[in-house]
């Protein structure tokens, strides 16, 4: 350890303030009991839906299609989970299912 | 409906929706334990730094800069930029979580990528409180992350994981929500715009470096086709 105990956990606080400050800040620049501008409430109706388009890449961010397995098994994964979830309409279903089947690729096949 | 029924009634309707959250945190708190305990810290440094940060691949991060010399400004600097995409997730529930009342702060605390996930898609039935079926899986979430972080901290490597590619279910959580928003929308140019400029971003950038240009070109993108998304239902 480099770092003082002291030290530390003001860098733990630190960190922590600013993941608040990310989390906290729309709500404080539109407060519930003022008028939220339109285009700001347009953003959070259209967001969403982006924003689980970027939530898969960074999931999938350290992938390389060029090396190893070449992203097969994630590939095949979220194939299942996206057939299965098409067909049968069970969020949990077809969660548990691709999670299982990118289990097995990863530890056995791949 | 008296005091208790509507309590038991919303976390009925709440635990369920949180199952794949327990599951990857159970998962990824422990991995994220045992790291801190076999980088040297005990299991406290997990318990509180889970408590007061609460952002998984934060607290990640954060290993390596606990190790390092101290630089307060630049770790500072640092989450804010990792963390970002918080601002999204406010900006988008800012009606949802508008009459939370005294819940309101709390939620806010614990808007995670999960508890995002969860509370801007569940369909709550009209018979349960809804302010309280948001409070639920926040806290569920943030009770399994504190929890399994810390197990990971006590047991450190004593664990063995036999579990490779459970990490998984939160990428097959996000598809499930990706696919049912995709599955409502009529015009899809939303989904299209984040899925394409992420993988952009992502090919120009790298893994580190894409989140900010990736968010800065989603937010330009839906400012411009503000017309037709609105008008193709993808904002209803």
């Amino acid at each position: 350890m480099i770092m003082t105990v002291p030290q530390q956990w003001i860098t733990v606080l630190l960190i922590a303030a600013a993941t608040m400050l990310t989390r906290f800040l729309p709500f404080v620049l539109f407060p519930a009991r003022r008028q939220t501008p339109a285009y700001i409430l347009y953003l959070g109706k259209a967001l969403p839906a982006a924003v689980f388009g970027l939530l898969i890449v960074y999931c999938l961010k350290e992938v390389n299609v060029l090396e190893g397995s070449h992203g097969l098994p994630e590939l095949i994964s979220i194939a299942v989970v996206a057939a299965l979830h098409l067909w049968k309409r069970q969020t949990l279903l077809s969660i548990a299912a691709g999670t299982v089947c990118y289990m097995l690729l990863v530890q056995f096949v791949f | 409906m008296d005091e208790r029924n509507r309590y038991l009634k919303a976390f009925r309707a709440a635990f369920p929706c949180t199952l794949p959250v327990l599951a990857g945190f159970g998962f990824l708190g422990l991995t994220y334990g045992v790291y801190m305990n076999v980088s040297g810290f005990g299991f406290w440094y997990p318990l509180f730094i889970s408590i007061l940060v609460f952002a998984g691949s934060m607290q990640f991060v954060a290993v390596d800069i606990l190790l390092a010399a101290f630089h307060p400004l630049q770790a500072f600097l640092l989450t804010l930029m990792v963390n970002a995409r918080h601002l999204f997730y406010g900006i988008s529930m800012l009606e949802k979580y508008r009459d939370t009342g005294k819940k309101k702060p709390f939620l806010i605390f614990g808007l995670c990528d999960e508890t995002f996930s969860i509370n801007c898609s569940a369909e709550i039935p009209p018979d349960v409180d809804k302010s309280l079926f948001l409070t639920f899986v926040t806290l569920l979430d943030y009770l399994y992350w504190v929890v399994a972080s810390t197990a990971g901290g006590m047991l450190g490597s004593l664990v063995h994981f036999s579990t490779e590619g459970l990490d998984f279910v939160m990428t097959a959580m996000f598809t499930v929500i990706f696919l049912e928003q995709w599955l409502k929308d009529r015009s899809h140019i939303s989904e299209m715009t984040g899925v394409l400029l992420s993988v952009i971003c992502l090919l120009i950038f790298g893994a580190d470096d894409f989140i900010l240009p990736a968010m800065a070109a989603i937010l330009l993108t839906l400012t411009l086709l503000r017309k037709p998304i609105e008008k193709g239902g993808d904002a209803a």
